[in-house]
């Protein structure tokens, strides 16, 4: 493990002062625009390139929908900025001084970037007010989490993000027992708990009722702007419903760019999505 | 194998040289060489020696194997074989024993000084392998008056093999030499020896004797020196190849052990804790055949591992068939209860053990074509046994790796660890491939407890001894990977017993067993590791 | 708006079982064992005090390995090492101070004497104090766990794996402690001890302050243990037990919370082994076979993981199994070991603990139909 830094004169890495755990004060500098920087990734396994010099930029606040055919290395993506994956050659920065390659995953989380999986990720045996409270940002390290209890202000919050996601009629319910929609929204609230400047999320509305897709659509419009998001996801009228601009990704680097309906009308993409 | 026989021919040339009247020696000679003063009776034999006479030995070995008796009131010395006498002076039968014989009493001085007269004379002889058994009889001798005939044998030798004996020979009698360069030029061939008794005569003259050295000249020290540190040289390489060899012969055991778990666990991910009692069940098998052929046809009972082998993988098999059936199927994905469970089965199976056959060791034979070793210098010999399992493994591991390369079974193996949903769909029976696949690995380990019982004790614990190993061999080779478990098998074995050589079995075993625990450190999925997203699926 | 803490340690119900069981611990016992004639049926003899005193000890141990498998989820096969390394350190001071009295009536050690060793080794300096051999107790296990833990676990050795290394790892001490050269008494280890602080071990009197003590212990873990599981930091080990990628994205870095329990379950151990040591009168490398510390876990598994009443409850009935059954059947006592392995997978994944309370929701249900 990398040790953890102190504060400061860390060069490139200065405010990385978000290991063991503990609250940030740090702010992120997003004072030149993007907030997600990945510059010319590459990720191999066994020769495969899961991700072939892959350069990708977000704006802060923006909402962006990641599009691509299976094994076109958007997972894989996600694991490189969650720290879950080390590239082989490249660069990823979060802001503009927080280098992403050189923490850990809690560290990342710390730092403001929550991630929801594929597959619905919850704490089954807790229940859903715990999850939220354990996802809450807050001083994560041993000790304190012997220590800790709710304050009323902490309360409220987990409050707030229960009806968000339309959980507030069961927060004593194991999480184990909610239906694979709601464990979706969990997963969604326990993300937005930790407060972060920038949230994953991989495949949200699969498993989704259309009441339920549309009302996730509603939610993530509402959070665009204050949060940036990032959306993986196939079911092209939710991206339709949601997204300002596109970025397609085939064998592991982008192929287009842009708003929804220039997109889909790239003879590239069309070529990709129908192996013409 | 190739030296028995040959022992075996010199003992047979031996008992008719015996048989014949031994005539060659003149009365005197005779009446000197039984002569109740000790002195006299070396002299003599000394004097023989030193003459190329091969008609001599008769009476000497004789002697040595106390057959001559001496008569007081007849004064009369016969050679007595099974109760006939045969006058020694003048070869002719002795119809009527004397009443007053008396053995001659050879003592161990002159045992060895008749045993070193003996194989003087039979440097002369015809028969490569008499001369070839009489050079190495002679290895450790040390009396310099054998030197001109020793030289002599050397001078007529042909074979380059007796040829060199003897030059190693000549050298250590000519250290007993009065004349410097001729000890001088003795302590530089030493130096060529692979005889550990080399050693012995050089660190001899390096030695101190209250503060003094025992040898006065410094010059034959400081050969002595560089000699001895030749010798060291080669007498370790010889170790290193025995050392070699012993931790191959481990790693092969090692291999197969752990073979069947690599398909168990490294390719079922069950996690089988009862597999060294499979181990255990295989070397009781084997333990029972060969009581069954030993009580039913005896003559057969070189050959019983014939029938030990196939027996002790089916009942491996079965027993690992009826516990996939009955525990482990319910299992599935739960490695850690798989754990416990198996866990269970083992006490099961060790108690069964125990009640039915004793808590004791069981005595395990083997065949006689397995005993003996092939030497390949004089301090490395590679018993036959091992050498045997090592092949043995081989032969399994290929077995093993055609059955799942190139058999429907394999495939469908294969095809229900890549993956299980899939396979079902097409139509393959997962549950029985599952049953089928254990009972195989089960097998395995049925015949690696059948090696074993050819090398090591045969007891209810036996099993618990190998099954710490055998997960090491498996997660130092990482799981699914045939290739991994057979190199960190045999390696694991090598530098085991290297290690055993510089610090003792003990220590030996805590190194490696560090080493692991460092080595997951930096590849936690073993050395041939699976990489990327399904990984750590 | 609702709860805003950690939840009270134990409900009414709970503490007046506490508070029960130190009363039976610290008055009934002492006084049905010291105060009431050999003769009376109310007489609980020494050969039950020292029974109950040994199983409370291994109850410690069992709650040390609920804490780290059935909370968080990782199952150690190492465990008796710790148990072991504590009673050795403990034993330490218990040889020195046999002193004199020794059959070679030597400074040190008949085994030290038996191999002509002429003074202690460096690794034995000060054992002698009291205080420093209680403190190596703990911290003995504690360290080799942290320093074990820390590679382990930074490295993500996790599941099996880690079983498997826990293994190794206790296989290769035990094989360190059977030699002679160890320093550790070999084969025999520690035994034909006299006295603690100067007053004679084997009294009634000290049997019954070691029972005691080790009650004491047990339930002091026990609270800590409650303590811990009803804080936040048990809900993240439970948590790291079902989804750990989950609590690292949260922001929750689980090394340090694996080590800390870990650490703390290795200490736990240490301590009950320093306890059980002068009560059973001998240590030796056996305790740290890998058979032993296996069988922690089924003690563990047989109460049901993941409560602490199930732990303790686990080790009676396991150990008080085994008394009845080296007495009466002692060749079935491996058959009956072995298929309680295998039923308590297979059939009781919640042990007993969790049968009972399927059985009362049952019982319960139908209740609730009668009525109905």
């Amino acid at each position: 493990m990398t040790p953890i830094v102190e504060d400061e004169d860390q060069g490139t890495s200065g405010p990385a002062a978000v290991g063991g755990g503990r609250v940030v004060t740090e702010a992120l500098d997003v004072t030149h625009g993007p907030i997600l920087y990945l510059d010319d990734i590459t990720v191999s396994f066994d020769g495969f390139k899961a991700l072939n010099n892959l350069t990708l930029t977000v704006e802060a606040g923006e909402l962006r929908c990641i599009i691509g055919p299976n094994g076109a290395g958007k997972t894989t993506m996600m694991d490189v900025i969650t720290g879950k994956t080390r590239p082989d050659s490249g660069t990823a920065f979060f802001g503009q001084t927080i280098d992403l390659l050189r923490m850990t995953e809690p560290q990342i989380a710390h730092a403001g970037i929550g991630r929801k999986f594929q597959k619905p990720t919850v704490f089954e045996q807790h229940t859903v007010f715990e999850n939220l409270e354990l996802a809450m940002k807050t001083d994560k390290r041993v000790r304190a989490s012997l220590r800790a209890r709710l304050d009323s202000a902490q309360g409220d919050l987990i409050a707030a993000t229960l009806e968000q996601i339309k959980l507030a009629d069961a927060p004593d319910r194991a999480a184990g027992l909610l239906s694979h929609g709601q464990k979706q929204w969990l997963e969604i609230g326990m993300l937005l708990m930790q407060e972060p400047r920038l949230l994953l999320l991989d495949e949200p509305v699969a498993g989704m009722t259309d009441a339920e897709t549309e009302r996730t659509a509603e939610l993530f419009n509402s959070l665009a702007g204050k949060h940036t998001l990032v959306v993986v996801e196939h079911d092209m009228d939710f991206v339709g419903a949601i997204a300002r601009t596109v970025t397609v990704l085939h064998e592991g680097s982008v192929l287009a760019e842009g708003a929804m309906d220039a997109v889909q009308n790239d003879e590239r993409v069309i070529e990709v999505y129908l192996g013409r | 194998m190739i030296l028995v026989r040959l022992i075996r021919c010199v003992l047979v040339v031996f008992a008719l040289v015996a048989a014949m009247p031994a005539a060659a020696l003149s009365p005197e000679q005779i009446g000197k060489l039984v002569s109740e003063d000790p002195d006299v009776r070396i002299e003599a034999l000394n004097a023989v020696a030193a003459g190329d006479d091969e008609s001599a030995i008769g009476f000497l070995q004789a002697l040595a194997e106390g057959n001559v008796q001496t008569s007081v009131s007849t004064k009369k010395i016969v050679i007595v074989v099974d109760g006939k006498g045969t006058d020694a002076t003048t070869g002719k039968p002795v119809d009527a024993l004397p009443g007053d014989l008396d053995e001659v009493v050879a003592n161990n001085v002159f045992r060895r000084e008749l045993a070193a007269a003996i194989a003087t004379l039979q440097l002369s002889s015809k028969d490569r392998a008499v001369r070839l058994a009489a050079a190495k009889t002679l290895q450790d001798e040390t009396e310099s008056d054998r030197l001109p005939i020793v030289e002599r044998a050397i001078g007529k030798e042909s074979d380059a093999e007796i040829k060199g004996l003897l030059e190693r020979v000549r050298a250590n009698l000519q250290l007993n030499s009065k004349d410097k360069p001729v000890r001088l030029a003795a302590i530089v061939s030493l130096g060529s020896s692979v005889n550990p008794n080399t050693k012995t005569i050089l660190l001899e003259i390096l030695a101190k004797k209250g503060g003094e050295f025992a040898e006065p000249d410094a010059d034959i020290r400081f050969a002595a020196q560089k000699s001895l540190a030749e010798v060291e040289g080669r007498l370790a390489t010889g170790e290193r190849i025995a050392q070699v060899f012993s931790g191959a012969s481990l790693g092969s055991i090692l291999l197969l052990a752990a073979l069947g778990l690599a398909i168990t666990y490294g390719l079922m991910g069950v996690i089988n804790m009862a597999h060294g009692e499979l181990i255990m069940i295989g070397a009781y098998t084997t333990y029972v055949v060969q009581n069954l052929v030993r009580a039913n046809a005896p003559d057969l009972f070189n050959w019983y591992l014939l029938a030990a082998v196939p027996a002790s993988f089916m009942v491996a098999a079965a027993v690992g068939m009826v516990l996939e059936r009955g525990v482990i199927r319910f299992l599935y994905g739960r490695p850690l209860e798989t754990l416990l469970a198996t866990w269970g089965i083992s006490l099961i199976l060790i108690q069964a053990v125990r009640t039915i056959f004793g808590a004791q060791n069981v005595q395990v034979e083997n065949p006689v074509w397995m005993s003996g070793g092939v030497e390949l210098l004089s301090n490395v010999v590679l018993p036959w046994s091992r050498i045997v399992i090592i092949g043995f493994s081989a032969v399994v591991l290929l077995l093993v790796w055609l059955a799942l390369t190139r058999t429907r079974l394999g495939l469908f193996v294969r095809g229900v660890t890549q993956n299980r949903a899939m396979a079902s769909c097409l139509g393959v029976h997962t549950g029985r491939i599952d049953t089928w696949c254990f009972g195989l690995g089960s097998g395995i380990a049925g015949l690696a407890g059948c090696a074993l019982s050819q090398i090591g004790n045969v007891g209810p614990d036996l099993g618990q001894g190998y099954i710490v190993d055998s997960f090491m061999v498996v997660v130092l080779g990482g799981v699914g990977q045939l290739a991994g478990t057979v190199y960190a098998a045999i390696g694991l074995g090598i530098v085991n017993k290297f290690l055993e050589g510089i610090s003792g079995a003990v220590l030996a075993k805590i190194t490696v067993l560090v080493f692991i625990i460092i080595f997951i450190q930096k590849r936690p999925q073993g050395m041939f590791a699976l990489k990327g997203r399904f990984a750590d699926a | 708006m609702r709860k805003t803490g950690p939840g009270a340690l134990f409900g009414t119900r709970g503490w007046s079982g506490v508070i029960a069981a130190l009363v039976l611990i610290c008055a009934v016992a002492p006084l049905l064992n010291l105060g009431v004639p050999k003769e009376s049926i109310f007489h609980m003899s020494d050969f039950s005090v020292s029974l109950i005193g040994k199983i409370m000890c291994y109850a410690i141990v069992a709650l040390a390995m609920d804490l780290i498998w059935g909370y968080t989820g990782i199952l150690s096969l190492g465990h008796g090492l710790f148990f072991a390394l504590g009673g050795y350190a403990f034993g330490m001071y218990l040889m020195r101070s046999i002193g004199l009295d020794g059959v070679y009536k030597s400074p040190l050690p008949d085994f030290m004497v038996f191999l002509d060793w002429k003074a202690y080794p460096w690794y034995w300096s000060f054992t002698d104090h009291f205080w420093y051999s209680l403190m190596l107790v703990v911290l003995v296990p504690g360290l080799l766990a942290f320093v074990f833990g820390y590679f382990a676990f930074r490295s993500r050795i996790k599941g099996v794996y880690f079983s498997i290394i826990t293994q190794a790892m206790t296989f290769a001490f035990m094989l360190l402690f059977f030699r002679n050269d160890t320093g550790f008494g070999g084969n025999n280890g520690f035994t034909d001890f006299k006295r603690i602080l100067d007053h004679p071990i084997f009294t009634p009197q000290m049997r019954m302050t070691l029972f005691v003590l080790s009650g004491l212990a047990l339930v002091g873990t026990l609270l800590l243990g409650r303590w811990i599981v009803t804080s936040k930091l048990g809900r993240v080990l439970t948590a790291i037990r079902d989804a750990e990628s989950r609590v690292m994205f949260s922001g929750y870095d689980p090394l340090w919370y694996k080590l800390f329990i870990w650490t703390l379950s290795a200490v736990l151990c240490g301590i009950a082994g320093a306890l059980y040591v002068p009560q059973v009168g001998i240590i030796n490398p056996g305790e740290m076979s890998p058979a032993n510390s296996i069988e922690i876990a089924i003690w563990v598994a047989v109460g049901g993981r993941g409560t602490l009443v199930g732990a303790i409850l686990g080790a009676f009935i396991v150990n008080g199994a085994r008394s009845w059954f080296t007495v009466a059947f002692p060749e079935y006592w491996l058959f009956f070991l072995g298929a309680i392995f295998i039923a308590v997978t297979l059939f009781l994944p919640n042990g007993v603990v969790g049968l009972i309370s399927q059985l009362r929701a049952q019982w319960r249900d139908r209740q609730g139909a009668k009525a109905a």
